[in-house]
């Protein structure tokens, strides 16, 4: 296992060392530069340039690049002068982080249970609700989802704030519009898995048992059925906590995803560079984990030199 | 004549489906004894996995119902059982072994695990007896290295030693009645013969009974006692295992003879398959169900359905050939030299 997840790690290493790679050189194939403000003389912007290194040749900044990358330095930013890549990071990502993490217990839970009463009681009054659920939560934009979560509980309703990000009360409709997609996602996902293994024949063995319904469904579907949820949970994970841009748009909350949209408008190299590995970082990890999961969960895909023990 | 055990009277299982209802058991009969070895055989999408999976109730509901009959096991009617009661009947008192060991067992749980889970929810067993019996169960069926198998996944056997778990199971709890759907059809014969002794060996020492569903004559040969033969739904015929292959009273049963090859069989000799399909049973035949691919089908077959005829203490046929006003139909199949039971009392007719 160790040994499995020492390979894993390195691949991971060199998967972001080629992302830093190619996201270096295409931030600077992409028109404009980051210090275009017509404010700027001459002078001063070759000061800049110089400050950030471009006056240097691409491929020593690259490695100069590389080298801070390595000490885990992103470096300054190129539109927020005198703030480093890592501390807007460090001051933004809580905010994303926290509002993800509630979106995420609640979609993966929610969506769990519902794909499964779904699938037990399939064609029935409960079944065609998920079903609604899970198209209406696939196909509604993230913008309308918030609007209208805003709309009816903030402003008809006067039931909870509508923006801002100061306490439990606040974190409730964003979580909600947050995660609404990823519940629509993983309802479907295990209704579907559900309904496959309930028909598959140890299911019937289990029953043929003797024991309970409650425990067929507990101790013999949930277990078989959980692995393509978890498969699309790594990206999901991944981007949910790493906020979104619409999302914390809407709600005014101060995370990651507004700045990740406007570094690239600003043409600030640093940060686009920063928060893209920053993203490909977390997004290795989750998908490490899920790969882990998937042995704990299913014997059959245990790493291969457990067997040899 | 031993005591009967499971009694199935005039069962009628349908399905429902967008196509409309699947008749799929019309009218069965038939009884287990204390101790026998009971087969019952018939060509796919005969009723005979619907029947048996009725005695447990594992057929799913929906979309399948019952439209009628009783099933007694012990005096008392399994179909009107509650929930609660028959799953202290499933796995305890009545074992079901299925077709395809690779699917049947859970692959993500260990197969000690469960072969143990039969007594969860029973309240006189403990946990450290749950483990101790299953262990002894295992090594009974003859898995070797019991102790390091409990601890297994499925993936990590092979197909004869799953379907040993899957017996193990079954046998766990010392059930008096084992229904062992197509037990050997997923597994290659060598496997299947160590499996059929092994049911053999098990009924001599715990004197279960066994219910042996198969479509293979060879299977039934080999171990049953008794036969039900099933067609379209309905019983054809019924005796114990020498009737049926050395007197046999029914088209069907001739027709299922014809079209085995065993090893006495000679090279030139040509197979006789049964011509046509096996009838619809959206709307069965209101006559007998064989009427259509029976080659000594007479006019009175296509719209009456036919009466038992009793043949002997044990032989049953439902045909109307049976019938004083049939013409004379001789149903022996030349069978050279196929093996046959040593305590066979009936006479070798067939042999040369």
């Amino acid at each position: 296992m160790a040994k499995y997840i020492i390979k894993r790690l390195v691949a991971a290493a060199v998967t972001i060392l080629v992302l830093a790679t190619v996201v270096f050189f295409l931030v600077r194939l992409m028109p404009g530069e980051p210090f275009t403000n017509p404010k700027l003389t001459p002078t001063v912007r070759a000061n800049l340039e110089a400050y950030y290194g471009f006056d240097k040749p691409l491929i020593v900044q690259y490695f100069q690049y590389l080298g801070n990358l390595l000490q885990g330095n992103f470096g300054y930013s190129m539109f927020y002068t005198n703030r480093t890549v890592n501390d807007m990071i460090a001051s933004t990502f809580p905010f994303s982080a926290d509002v993800g993490i509630r979106a995420l217990v609640m979609s993966i839970s929610i969506g769990i249970v519902l794909g499964i009463l779904s699938a037990r009681h399939r064609g029935k009054g409960i079944d065609i609700f998920c079903v609604i659920v899970a198209i209406l939560g696939t196909s509604i934009p993230d913008f309308i989802m918030g609007a209208f979560l805003q709309y009816v509980f903030g402003i008809k309703w006067g039931l909870l704030p509508v923006a801002q990000y100061k306490g439990f009360a606040y974190t409730i409709l964003p979580s909600i519009g947050l995660g609404f997609y990823t519940l629509a996602q993983v309802t479907k996902i295990m209704r579907t898995s559900m309904l496959d293994v309930i028909q598959q024949d140890y299911i019937k063995t289990a029953r043929a048992k003797g024991i309970s319904e409650f425990r067929v469904t507990f101790r013999h579907q949930i277990r078989n059925a959980i692995m393509p949820v978890l498969t699309i949970l790594g990206p999901t994970v991944a981007s949910v906590l790493t906020g979104t841009f619409v999302i914390e748009s809407i709600f005014a909350i101060p995370g990651m995803g507004r700045y990740y949209v406007e570094s690239v408008t600003n043409n600030d190299y640093s940060m686009i560079l920063g928060m893209t590995v920053f993203y490909g970082i977390f997004l290795v990890l989750c998908n490490l984990i899920v790969d882990i999961l998937y042995g704990l969960v299913d014997p059959r895909v245990r790493i291969a030199d457990n067997n040899s023990q | 004549m031993a005591e009967k055990l499971l009694e199935i009277k005039n069962l009628r299982y349908s399905f429902r489906t967008y196509g409309g209802t699947v008749k799929a058991v019309r009218g069965v009969s038939y009884d287990v004894r204390k101790g026998e070895i009971l087969g019952i055989v018939g060509e796919s999408g005969c009723g005979k996995s619907v029947t048996a999976q009725c005695i447990l109730r594992l057929n799913p509901e929906p979309p399948g119902f019952v439209e009628g009959g009783e099933i007694l096991f012990e005096g008392k009617d399994l179909l009107k059982s509650s929930k609660k009661e028959m799953r202290d009947i499933r796995g305890k008192k009545i074992g079901f072994i299925f077709q395809d060991p690779m699917t049947s067992l859970n692959p993500t749980m260990r197969v000690g695990k469960q072969i143990e889970e039969v007594f969860v929810g029973q309240n006189n067993v403990s946990r450290k007896e749950a483990h101790d019996r299953a262990l002894e169960m295992m090594k009974m069926v003859g898995i070797s290295d019991a102790e390091k198998r409990f601890r297994q996944f499925p993936h990590e056997l092979s197909g004869g030693m799953k379907q040993r778990v899957m017996i193990a199971m079954a046998l766990v709890s010392k059930p008096s009645l084992i229904i062992c759907d197509e037990p050997t059809t997923s597994l290659d014969v060598t496997i299947e013969a160590q499996i059929l002794d092994l049911l053999l060996e098990l009924r001599e020492k715990t004197g279960t009974s066994i219910i042996m569903i198969t479509h293979d004559l060879g299977v039934i040969a080999r171990i049953c006692d008794r036969v039900v033969v099933m067609y379209g739904g309905e019983v054809m015929e019924h005796g114990n295992a020498n009737e049926i292959f050395y007197q046999t009273a029914h088209p069907y049963t001739r027709g299922l003879l014809n079209s085995i090859a065993g090893l006495s069989t000679p090279k030139d000799a040509v197979l006789k398959p049964i011509d046509g399909t096996p009838p619809d049973l959206f709307s069965p035949p209101k006559g007998c169900p064989f009427a259509a691919r029976c080659e000594y089908a007479m006019k009175v077959c296509q719209d009456y359905p036919a009466p038992e005829a009793k043949l002997s203490e044990s032989h049953e046929t439902v045909c109307w050939l049976q019938n004083k006003m049939a013409p004379d139909v001789d149903l022996h199949v030349e069978r050279r030299g196929r093996k046959k039971d040593e305590n066979s009392e009936t006479n070798t007719a067939a042999k040369e």
